[in-house]
């Protein structure tokens, strides 16, 4: 008897020891977090989405791309609405490769990749030339582009904001963190290659908000849906005045068929 | 487009025309003084409302097909282009998905108020067929469009969907090819997806007109069933449903509306806005929600090729309801037996499609899934092939009424007053 409890005891010891597959690592449902823009009549929070970009572009922008996202885009009614001013100064900042130059050259003498600065219709650079580049600067991983990632995950925003919140929690027991992988119990087999992105005073805000890591991960999780739905208030303003042309044509149409079937039926 | 014309030409033009092309004649005829049963419901409307949805798909897909670059390199970027920099490229292309989805859901309502009032019975048979020839032509349209956006759901999809042309014994890896013009899909695939995606609503609209002219030479059935007798059943198409139709259909764009603009991807999948990479397979391909019963049926079998030929067969089957249904009546208003076993082949339809949407090891109360798709797809099919032959012959139908004006009306107003 005694033997039996011991074996058993050293079994599960074993096993929860040893074992990740012990531990069922399917992801926890999202945080709860609310947004601005959710319901049929909300919007992105314009100073949210601006806080958001410099935490996209100072943070995020070192590993992942948004190909989807033009300088011009920024200016645009429904987003962050920077200035004109503003979005070619940000464009002018960045620098693409150049295309090639009188002699048809697309590197100087000594070798060095030419290169130009960008305008407001050109994409928003990505960090990585290729593919290839990404995975070898990112310990064989490849970060996601951004531009949808809102709307390519189950959860949506609370998802990614979970993502980002959701690391330095203690690993319970019996579950070992893969080498060169972070805890995460909102991704899926709770290893994700990420390495925590934010951390309090990340990015100094402008406006004197708090930069915390829930203010940050809010922020960019803000900019990324509407980098997802750049048209969403476009969409609920149109959507709004059709429902209201079409539930009073619904009306009339009510009435015009009760007053012709009036004595048939 | 059948029986005697009431159309007397007006003016000079329309008498001229009348002689050579007799157009305004057949839109009197089929639009304006056409005989409609007086007792038709909600239910009916959706005829009117498939034919909105149909030009709604080639309206909205032209347009995206003037910014879409079918080919596999740019075909995601040029979805996603039409969403940002398209002046209301996002509007088109969300009526376009979302369309979709109404389309089926108005189908499937005509299909099953079809089976319910036995609209499919002589001598409605060949429009019933025809419908299901547009079903499957739907269902091919909608299959090579899901496609296009080149999404992970799209890539994926299209490779489960034309493997199991690959089950076909001996040429079936042939065939494959062949779909494929390549050894996996591909740029090709998705060219000849586009092009077929293109032609096909122009088919379905030929069939479609078809399907109009089959209904209108015994003209439209009705909720009792019963034949149309004296001038009393009847009133004329316009304005009496030509009014009532258009307040369906307002409310059915309601509907519409609310998904397009407030809930524009609730009938998608979210890796479906990530770009195909033959690579990396999704943890679960799911079709579509209106393919999802045939799905379920695909894999409650654990044998490929009869599971292609389950999936196939019930399509197929579809085209012999009406010699398979016995009965002499048309409605199951007046067949309590009949009633009962039609709102189980609902409810069974439903949970093949709930057993398609989840993953194939899933189980609910302890039962697994695989096994509850299995028991629908049998009665599916005994709902064709036994229940309708034997119900028909076993059942005692309620009494029919005289007319239907009698029924609309009471006896008294019903009697002719000349």
């Amino acid at each position: 008897m005694r033997l039996t409890t011991l074996t058993l005891g050293l079994a599960f010891g074993l096993l929860a020891s040893t074992s990740a597959f012990a531990v069922d690592t399917t992801r926890l449902a999202p945080k709860d977090e609310k947004f601005s823009f959710e319901g049929p009549f909300g919007t992105y929070d314009r100073g949210s989405l601006q806080r958001g970009y410099q935490v996209y572009k100072e943070v995020c922008a070192a590993c992942h791309a948004v190909n989807h996202l033009a300088f011009h885009h920024l200016a645009e009614p429904g987003g962050p609405e920077f200035t004109e001013a503003q979005v070619r100064a940000l464009a002018a900042a960045a620098k693409l490769p150049a295309e090639p130059n009188d002699k048809g050259e697309t590197t100087d003498d000594k070798g060095t990749p030419l290169m130009r600065s960008a305008t407001v219709a050109d994409h928003l650079p990505a960090p990585f030339p290729n593919e290839n580049a990404a995975r070898a600067n990112n310990g064989g991983a490849l970060p996601p582009d951004l531009s949808m990632i809102v709307k390519a995950r189950e959860g949506g925003p609370q998802y990614v904001y979970s993502i980002l919140t959701g690391f330095h929690m203690k690993t319970p027991d019996g579950f070992k963190v893969t080498d060169g992988k972070y805890f995460n119990p909102y991704f899926e087999g709770w290893n994700i290659s990420m390495p925590p992105p934010l951390a309090a005073n990340s990015v100094t805000y402008s406006d004197g908000t708090k930069a915390t890591v829930e203010q940050e991960a809010h922020d960019v999780v803000t900019f990324l849906a509407w980098a997802s739905e750049p048209k969403m208030e476009e969409r609920k303003q149109l959507g709004f005045g059709v429902m209201v042309f079409l539930i009073g044509l619904a009306g009339i149409l009510f009435a015009a068929y009760r007053k012709i079937w009036k004595d048939k039926h | 487009m059948s029986g005697p014309s009431t159309y007397t030409p007006k003016s000079g033009i329309e008498r001229w025309l009348d002689a050579r092309l007799p157009l305004p004649r057949l839109m009197h005829d089929t639009m304006q003084t056409f005989p409609t049963p007086r007792n038709l419901n909600i239910w009916y409307t959706f005829g009117g409302i498939l034919a909105f949805c149909l030009a709604v798909q080639i309206i909205t897909g032209v347009v995206l097909a003037m910014h879409y670059v079918a080919n596999a390199g740019m075909a995601f970027d040029s979805v996603e282009n039409i969403m940002r920099d398209v002046n209301y490229g996002w509007l088109m292309r969300y009526v376009h998905a979302n369309g979709a989805s109404m389309f089926f859901l108005a189908v499937y309502i005509h299909m099953f108020r079809g089976l319910y009032y036995g609209s499919y019975k002589a001598p409605r048979e060949l429009i019933w067929i025809i419908g299901v020839l547009i079903y499957l032509l739907m269902m091919a349209t909608a299959f090579f469009g899901y496609v296009l956006p080149w999404g992970q759901m799209s890539f994926w999809g299209a490779t489960v969907i034309t493997n199991l042309f690959s089950a076909i014994p001996v040429v079936g890896t042939h065939i494959a090819t062949w779909l494929w013009g390549d050894f996996a899909v591909g740029d090709a695939t998705l060219n000849r997806f586009f092009s077929l995606h293109y032609l096909l609503p122009f088919i379905i609209a030929a069939v479609v007109g078809l399907h109009i002219w089959a209904l209108h030479v015994p003209g439209n059935n009705n909720p009792l069933g019963i034949d149309v007798k004296s001038p009393q059943d009847t009133v004329p198409f316009h304005p009496y449903y030509t009014v009532k139709d258009a307040f369906y259909l307002v409310c059915f764009v309601i509907l519409f509306a609310l998904f397009v603009f407030y809930a524009p991807n609730f009938f998608g999948n979210p890796d479906n806005y990530q770009q195909a990479n033959p690579l990396v397979t999704p943890p679960d391909i799911v079709p579509e929600w209106y393919l999802l019963p045939f799905y379920a049926m695909l894999r409650s079998i654990p044998n490929k090729l009869l599971g292609v030929i389950v999936m196939g067969g019930a399509i197929v089957t579809l085209v012999f309801i009406p010699w398979l249904d016995t009965s002499r009546v048309r409605s199951c208003r007046f067949r309590p037996l009949m009633k009962q076993f039609f709102w189980a082949f609902a409810v069974a339809c439903v949970l093949l499609g709930f057993c398609g949407s989840q993953s194939v090891d899933a189980a609910r109360f302890g039962i697994p899934l695989v096994w509850v798709a299995r028991v629908a797809s049998i009665y599916y099919y005994a709902f064709f092939w036994l229940i309708m032959p034997i119900v028909g012959l076993i059942e005692t139908p309620k009494k029919l009424p005289a007319s239907i004006a009698q029924s609309v009306l009471g006896d008294a107003a019903a009697t002719p007053a000349e």
